[in-house]
């Protein structure tokens, strides 16, 4: 049983969206990934959502193809993901979702991966590029896995098709918040909100959105509907610019604005 | 022996994919049944391939070549002669025909050599539907003709800095244009890669070459080819002409993949001889990647042919053994362009060159069964400039040494 059902049911008790952060492991560097989670916990983090670098992430704008490469170029290998995840283990009951692209855990094996991830102290692990039906043996291995296989709905998603997603989807479902690739978004979508709602209405997980959310303003907006807000490009930008103390920062205010409801 | 079940070529293919492109996908696949089954889409294209590409293009009987490669009869298929100068316009304009139909309003490519990108700007003009075409800024660089020439054609050319700044990244960058702009656009990707019903809808297209072949060789020789050979970056020349054999155990198929500076060298473009299968631009493939699965940079001195990836139909083929998958490295794709122009008069593109390289080698060495038919899938004006740069450096180097 993951972490995540439970931490949804205290958010929802709480009346509040979860607050979901993601970041890059190894960018800028390992150390730098290791106290920012440290920070991010502290922030009150609810889940955080890991990234293994990929070479190609084609779903992903500027920020997180930067923060891919910078972190493969500085020799980032999915054995330190493990080891970061490890040693956070360790220390705090926050659940992590680990989002990658497909070959990365195909390329070790995908039943060796799940295993060692689970280990690690993986909650879910999200894969941008395996949509529902695209190969259900593989689909199958993964459902069947202690780790939560958590699937994603678009906004070009027809609604039956998003309700059978969002019946597969394990510990949550992410939907997308535009049509598009990640990447801070000066505006949310207008027709968003009802979009969150039709498949609240549909799902019986709970539901977070992400891409292109970056300010307190919008995380406010959308955690009023939602039951979790991702945020990532802002705060690998925020890390990017101001370091590790920026990227907390940022994380508090959203953290604060999560909470005023 | 090479039906596609549920998107897949054996377990090679599928969608692999971001949801937001899910439906563009099925979109796409029932446009394309549409159209192969209506006679008009036939009619207009077959229209276009022989009035505005010139086809059929010649199979054409290479004496000189054959006394060289030490083999014969060596025919050459001629898709240098196509309009644009390669086999890429077969795609193009049947992509952008079914486009036009869906109700697309703007047309995105990506492009290594350009030569796709050219025939895709091509398609676009003639049918004045706007047009970006993704390119690797190295490729920019060493193709320079290439980009005045798309822009000539009223084309946008995006340079893309990421990565390896080649092929790959030109893929990446498009698919990334392709999730956010999907409802008006359509993806004109330019070889028998992707996600399905890419690999499909591009050997379609291309199977003209094979099919065209076929008839000609039987006409001259009043036989099939006892070998096909082609040479295979992404894989659309070669499934082109492969696809009207495939069913002819006899007919030997041989696909080239570029060796770049040499097999075992970490610098090659031949995941089919050193690559294992992966998830690479929503499709599974044998793919250059290491044991994180990143994706390994690709080098070769043909940018057509410098791609990590393959079409997983030859994935398929290459597992059944249908299909045999060799490679040629640089220099002996440069003496083979070098030597092709005082044989025959046909400067060859650098890719095509390595199909060519593979028939000196081979043909010396007895191994190929006659006729042997070879793909000349692009004429290699393009490619002028660039050697003629290497050479001079060669030279200088020289020099010095």
């Amino acid at each position: 049983m993951s972490r995540l059902g439970p931490l949804f049911r205290s958010t929802r008790d709480a009346g509040r969206a979860a607050f979901i952060p993601y970041l890059t492991v190894g960018f800028p560097s390992l150390e730098a990934t290791r106290e920012l989670l440290e920070g991010l916990a502290d922030a009150g983090a609810d889940v955080i959502e890991l990234g293994i670098p990929f070479s190609d992430p084609m779903a992903d704008g500027p920020t997180i193809q930067w923060t891919s490469q910078v972190a493969l170029d500085g020799g980032t290998r999915t054995d330190d993901v493990f080891r970061v995840l490890e040693d956070f283990r360790s220390r705090h009951h926050v659940p992590v979702v680990l989002f990658t692209y497909l070959n990365a855990p195909w390329a070790r094996g995908m039943e060796t991966f799940l295993a060692e991830a689970s280990e690690a102290g993986a909650d879910g692990l999200l894969l941008t590029d395996l949509p529902l039906g695209s190969d259900p043996a593989l689909e199958a291995l993964l459902e069947s896995s202690p780790v939560d296989l958590v699937r994603l709905v678009a906004p070009t998603t027809p609604p039956g098709r998003a309700r059978e997603i969002a019946g597969r989807s394990q510990g949550f479902v992410y939907y997308v918040s535009r049509t598009g690739v990640t990447g801070a978004a000066a505006a949310l979508p207008p027709s968003l909100v009802d979009e969150i709602e039709g498949l609240k209405a549909a799902a019986a997980v709970p539901v977070a959105v992400g891409f292109g959310v970056s300010t307190p303003d919008q995380a406010r907006i959308l955690g009023a509907v939602a039951d979790g807000v991702v945020v990532g490009s802002a705060l690998m930008d925020a890390l990017r610019r101001g370091g590790v103390e920026d990227a907390v920062l940022l994380a508090r205010d959203l953290v604060g604005a999560l909470s005023e409801r | 022996m090479t039906t596609v079940v549920a998107g897949r070529f054996g377990p090679y293919g599928g969608q692999y994919v971001p949801e937001t492109l899910m439906p563009a996908l099925s979109e796409l696949e029932e446009a394309w049944a549409d159209a192969r089954n209506d006679p008009a889409f036939a009619d207009a294209l077959q229209g276009l391939l022989r009035d505005y590409v010139g086809r059929p293009t010649p199979l054409y009987r290479a004496r000189r070549l054959e006394a060289a490669a030490n083999v014969a009869p060596v025919y050459l298929k001629r898709e240098d002669l196509n309009h644009t100068g390669a086999h890429k316009i077969n795609n193009t304009l049947g992509q952008v025909l079914l486009a036009k139909r869906m109700g697309k309003e703007r047309i995105i490519a990506e492009t290594g050599a350009g030569q796709h990108g050219v025939a895709t700007a091509t398609a676009c003009a003639l049918f004045d539907l706007e047009c970006v075409v993704y390119m690797g800024a190295e490729d920019v660089e060493r193709q320079a003709l290439n980009v005045y020439r798309m822009e000539m054609l009223g084309a946008t050319v995006r340079t893309v800095e990421a990565g390896t700044r080649t092929l790959k990244d030109a893929t990446n960058e498009a698919l990334r244009d392709w999730v956010t702009h999907v409802g008006r656009t359509h993806y004109v990707i330019g070889s028998v890669v992707g996600p399905h019903p890419f690999p499909v809808i591009v050997r379609d297209l291309q199977a003209v070459i094979g099919h065209e072949t076929r008839e000609q060789i039987l006409e001259a020789e009043g036989r099939l080819p006892g070998t096909v050979i082609a040479c295979v970056g992404g894989g659309s020349n070669a499934m082109g002409i492969f696809h009207a054999f495939v069913d002819d155990a006899e007919v030997a198929l041989v696909g080239v993949e570029a060796a770049g500076e040499g097999l075992g060298s970490g610098r090659s473009a031949a995941p089919l001889s050193e690559g294992r299968p992966g998830v690479l631009h929503g499709s599974l493939s044998y793919l250059l990647q290491d044991a994180d699965g990143q994706v390994a940079p690709a080098h070769s001195v043909s940018a057509g042919l410098d791609y990590p990836g393959v079409g997983p139909e030859h994935a398929h083929l290459k597992d059944l053994l249908r299909a045999k998958y060799v490679s040629v490295g640089d220099e002996a794709a440069k003496e083979a362009f070098r030597a092709l122009p005082r044989l025959e008069g046909i400067i060859p593109a650098l890719e095509s060159a390595h199909a060519v390289a593979y028939l000196l080698a081979a043909g010396s060495a007895g191994d190929l069964p006659g006729p042997v038919v070879v793909c000349l899938s692009g004429r290699g004006d393009k490619d002028v400039v660039q050697v003629a740069r290497m050479d001079r450096r060669a030279a200088g180097l020289d020099k010095n040494s």
